[in-house]
């Protein structure tokens, strides 16, 4: 068991140092909302389905995540504000491989 | 004006059991939800997803959730006012609701059961500039009305089932119906993508992809959409309509403004005693409600739709005496004039 350091970056622009446990199998969204970054009802809408975007978010560090799977990838083919190095949160697994992970929060739409 | 005992806004899983609770208790029921079809998040988001926290059902599909609850509701004939948003509320003076959807209908009841989920669904605008003037002028973003696109040029743009289904349809409806998606994959029902291939080769369908709208041409309406292709430069296609099918999203909307005391985008009941709001007379259950240690589960709804109406009860009639039976025990009997009761034991002697 570890925790991984995590710099979140929320919607007004202001970023956080996070400390997220990896061994409670949450996704970054649900650590979004674990500490409040996001307003309730604007993130996890779909509760963690892929299916809303509403946990989109922009990777800013170099890290290697796992691939998207073909409804994550297919999500952001519909969502808005979408960027080359858009993921959704809640496909991204707290795990020791993204300590240090650098993402800013895409706008709410 | 449609007159009821409860009036519950939305439709979801907690809504639709809230009749079955309150018709235990000869309450009835209307329900206003601003999607067409009731099930709410269930029906609209993720029908074919499993739920596996559904008390005695293993598994369960969300879609068939909604269905069951339809089925266990039908004899309490719920009222439907569908594809309508919950407006405004007045509270009258001798404590009733007269509430007031978007179109204008008004619904008259002694007790309001806001199971409003994270609030109604309205539908995801593209980012285009100006997008708004054209509302209604060509832009539409729920096809309602069919005929209104008969020989005329329609443009959609999506990448989902809504978008497939509408391309297939219109493209007999429409003079030209072009599907533009951000993609060359479509996310949908494989018979809809084989028939949009189809009516592709056909030429019924004009599509393009990978590409985006980003403007759209007109004085008064819509004349025409700008179209990119990625890295290339925009071009023009002349339409009627542009219609952009990007799913649907929920927000409180209207309700925030009723007066009622709101928290992280949810509205705070008395968790303590019935679900009431600071508001006597309207209650908020399920996904809407926040209390100390809420959690936003299906079945947590039931719960707090079932202590809620005996509240609607307590507080229609203040003199009558109820106590609570089993359904075991007392039968349901429906609005419909039919009855459900246990069978009775034979009691018979074995010789």
């Amino acid at each position: 068991m570890q925790d991984v350091n995590l710099k979140i970056t929320d919607r007004n622009g202001v970023t956080h140092d996070i400390v997220a446990p990896t061994d409670m199998a949450m996704n970054l969204m649900e650590v979004v909302r674990s500490y409040e970054l996001a307003e309730e009802g604007t993130i996890g809408i779909c509760g963690g389905m892929a299916m809303c975007a509403s946990c989109q978010c922009y990777v800013k560090s170099d890290h290697e995540l796992p691939e998207m799977s073909d409804d994550e990838d297919a999500m952001l083919a519909e969502a808005f504000h979408v960027e080359d190095n858009s993921r959704l949160g809640c496909q991204i697994q707290i795990t020791p491989e993204i300590d240090g992970l650098e993402v800013e929060l895409a706008p709410e739409s | 004006m449609i007159t009821t005992d409860i009036l519950i806004i939305g439709a979801g899983p907690t809504g639709l059991f809230t009749v079955f609770e309150a018709g235990l208790l000869k309450l009835k029921c209307h329900l206003i939800d601003a999607l067409p079809q009731p099930g709410g998040q269930c029906s609209e988001i993720y029908p074919k997803k499993p739920i596996y926290d559904i008390p005695a059902y293993p598994e369960i599909l969300a879609g068939d959730l909604t269905k069951n609850l339809m089925e266990q509701i039908k004899q309490f004939e719920p009222g439907f006012t569908l594809g309508e948003r919950a407006e405004t509320i007045d509270k009258q003076d001798d404590g009733t609701f007269i509430v007031t959807t978007n179109k204008g209908t008004k619904h008259h009841a002694k007790i309001v059961a806001i199971a409003g989920g994270l609030g109604s669904f309205e539908p995801r605008k593209p980012l285009i500039e100006s997008i708004i003037n054209f509302e209604d002028k060509g832009v539409e973003y729920i096809i309602k009305e069919p005929e209104l696109y008969r020989d005329k040029k329609v443009v959609i743009s999506g990448g989902g089932d809504s978008a497939l289904d509408w391309a297939i349809f219109l493209s007999d409806v429409a003079s030209e119906v072009t599907l533009i998606h951000r993609r060359n994959e479509f996310r949908g029902a494989l018979d809809s993508v084989e028939k949009v291939q189809e009516l592709k080769n056909l030429g019924k369908i004009n599509l393009i992809t990978p590409a985006e709208v980003k403007g759209i041409l007109g004085t008064d309406k819509v004349t025409g959409v700008v179209v990119e292709k990625k890295g290339e430069d925009g071009f023009i296609i002349d339409t009627d309509h542009f219609i952009p099918l990007f799913g649907l999203s929920p927000k409180l909307g209207p309700i925030g403004n009723w007066g009622l005391e709101i928290e992280k985008n949810a509205i705070k009941v008395n968790n303590a005693l019935d679900y009431q709001t600071n508001i006597p007379g309207i209650y908020a259950i399920g996904d809407v409600n926040t209390y100390p240690g809420k959690l936003k589960l299906i079945l947590c709804g039931f719960h707090e739709a079932t202590l809620m109406c005996q509240s609607a009860y307590k507080r229609i009639f203040p003199d009558k005496k109820y106590v609570m039976k089993y359904t075991t025990v007392g039968g349901v009997d429906g609005f419909d004039g039919t009855r459900k009761e246990a069978p009775k034991a034979v009691v018979k002697a074995i010789q």
